[in-house]
């Protein structure tokens, strides 16, 4: 590995894990010593349901650079039917970031089970590969947002 | 084809005149009707329950001192049979509030007309109401959209009712001063109007209501265009909402925003001196009030499928902000993600309640 930069930009990503499926995957690729990028805080919910559209927007103005959140896949919802309304509440926020050109890119919706500690590395890394190619939320830069 | 009865007398005063006979008969005890205040013009909205009351209503008057549909949750559900008088869009903001559990449209019987549109309060308060009114008449019969009124209403185009139980039509009618037609949509309609006058098959003029919804189309896509922000992200937000007091007065008048404790009035959003001292050794500056940009946002992301592109928060808004173009836009993109029209089914569920498993695969990366 290439000696790290002190300008390199190292975004600031935040997650919100569903208990039961992506927090346990996050679980089994550490145990598994699998190498996950250092950007992504985690919060832990209890479903991904859990994550109404003014916790995504406090985070997005506290200066996050990527917001995830990530879930059980469609149907295997803990609770039956809470992953479905995440969608529908995501699709939304997503389709008001996309109009008024917010930078949609840096929100993700993710659908990792419990045995996926393989794919939950995959996810976070990709994700902070594309957050870093986008650069510095640009909230943190002016005192006017 | 419909039902329609035609009186000859013009529009205001038939109206008045089938609440009274709604009255004086007790088909209703009640009816919620504009009405004048003073001899200057000033308006409210009244519940009148003796009929005398109605030598004060003006009911079809083109002017939303505040959205009926607020008042509607406090009336209803009712166990007297009441009459109201309201727009298209208040009527849609009406029945969004049902499917959030605010109110009911049991033993209500309601009308609407086809709308010319609604002149801004600020305007209505400030300028020479007749002459205001004349010119207002004069554009409407000819099926033309009257320069007075407020940017939504110019760009709206849901301005035939959806769900009225009886339809006054106003749009396009040439001899609005001399008679009326009212289309009765439903039976509750049918019978409640017997004995006022004789009913006969009719409907709208659907010719005259397309023209005028060409023209309303074409004042939406100009309406759109004026706002630049989509190119802009953050600093077209600020360009449009950046002179916002954070008065929340966009959403308390808000039909939709039925909230008792909205969360930006909550403990969740009291602001304390450890946040500042981020921000501040961050940006070196912070804005006060705070969050008034999160505000907006927070509103789109938890309403705006519902917006009924009213424009009362426009006309509220202390710093000019044209709250009620933006919130129309990012509405009309929302609900097109659930083929929702707000306010057009009261039996269907708003968005966020239901989902179908096959939609949105594209959605989880
Ligand atoms: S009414 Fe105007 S100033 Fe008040 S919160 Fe709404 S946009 Fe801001
Ligand atoms: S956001 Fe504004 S235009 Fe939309 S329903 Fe509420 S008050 Fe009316
Ligand atoms: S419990 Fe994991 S998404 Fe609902």
């Amino acid at each position: 590995m290439d000696k790290p930069n002190q300008n390199e930009f190292k975004p600031k990503i935040v997650g919100f894990l569903c208990n039961w499926c992506t927090y346990a995957a996050a679980d089994l690729a550490g145990s598994s010593k699998m190498e996950i990028d250092s950007a992504l805080t985690v919060i832990r919910v209890m479903c991904s349901s859990r994550v109404d559209p003014n916790l995504i927007l406090t985070i997005y103005f506290n200066g996050a650079d990527g917001i995830l959140i990530a879930g059980c896949h469609p149907g295997d919802c803990h609770y039956g039917k809470g992953n479905y309304f995440t969608r529908r509440r995501y699709a939304q926020m997503k389709q008001v970031f996309e109009t008024l050109n917010l930078d949609p890119g840096r929100l993700q919706l993710s659908w990792i089970s419990a045995a996926e500690g393989n794919r939950y590395a995959e996810v976070v890394n990709a994700f902070t590969e594309k957050i870093t190619a986008l650069g510095p939320n640009p909230i943190n830069q002016s005192s006017l947002f | 084809m419909s039902k329609m009865l035609t009186t000859d007398h013009g529009a205001d005063k038939s109206v008045v005149d089938l609440l009274r006979f709604l009255l004086d008969t007790e088909k209703v005890s009640g009816v919620l009707t504009l009405r004048k205040t003073n001899t200057s013009g000033s308006l409210d909205y009244g519940l009148l329950t003796r009929s005398q009351e109605l030598d004060r209503a003006v009911p079809l008057m083109p002017v939303m001192p505040a959205n009926a549909a607020q008042s509607l949750s406090l009336i209803t559900p009712t166990q007297k049979p009441i009459a109201v008088v309201v727009k298209p869009c208040e009527l849609r903001g009406f029945v969004e509030r049902i499917k959030r559990e605010q109110g009911s449209l049991d033993n209500v019987l309601t009308l609407s007309p086809t709308c010319g549109g609604v002149i801004p309060l600020d305007t209505y308060i400030k300028k020479s109401k007749d002459n205001l009114t004349k010119d207002y008449y004069k554009q409407v019969k000819a099926g033309e959209i009257p320069e007075s009124i407020r940017p939504t209403c110019k760009a709206c185009e849901y301005f035939v009712p959806m769900t009225a139980d009886i339809t006054v039509s106003v749009v396009g009618e040439q001899n609005l001063d001399s008679k009326c037609r009212f289309i009765l949509n439903s039976d509750k309609a049918v019978s409640m109007t017997e004995g006022f006058g004789s009913v006969e098959n009719g409907d709208l003029d659907a010719k005259i209501l397309d023209d005028h919804l060409k023209k309303r189309e074409k004042e939406k896509k100009a309406l759109f265009e004026s706002i630049k922000f989509k190119q802009d992200g953050l600093d077209g937000m600020i360009d449009v909402f950046g002179k916002c007091i954070g008065c929340h007065g966009c959403s308390r008048v808000c039909p939709i925003c039925y909230c008792l404790l909205c969360d930006f009035e909550s403990r969740n959003f009291d602001q304390n001196v450890s946040l500042f001292e981020k921000e501040l050794e961050q940006k070196g500056a912070l804005r006060l009030p705070p969050d008034t940009l999160f505000f907006h946002l927070g509103r789109m992301s938890h309403m705006s499928f519902s917006c009924v592109g009213c424009g009362q928060c426009t006309d509220v808004c202390p710093a000019d902000i044209p709250v009620a173009s933006v919130f129309k836009k990012i509405g009309e993109n929302t609900a097109a993600l659930f083929d929702y029209v707000p306010g057009k089914d009261v039996n269907e569920d708003i968005p966020v309640l239901v989902f179908k498993e096959e939609e949105f695969k594209e959605l989880g990366e």
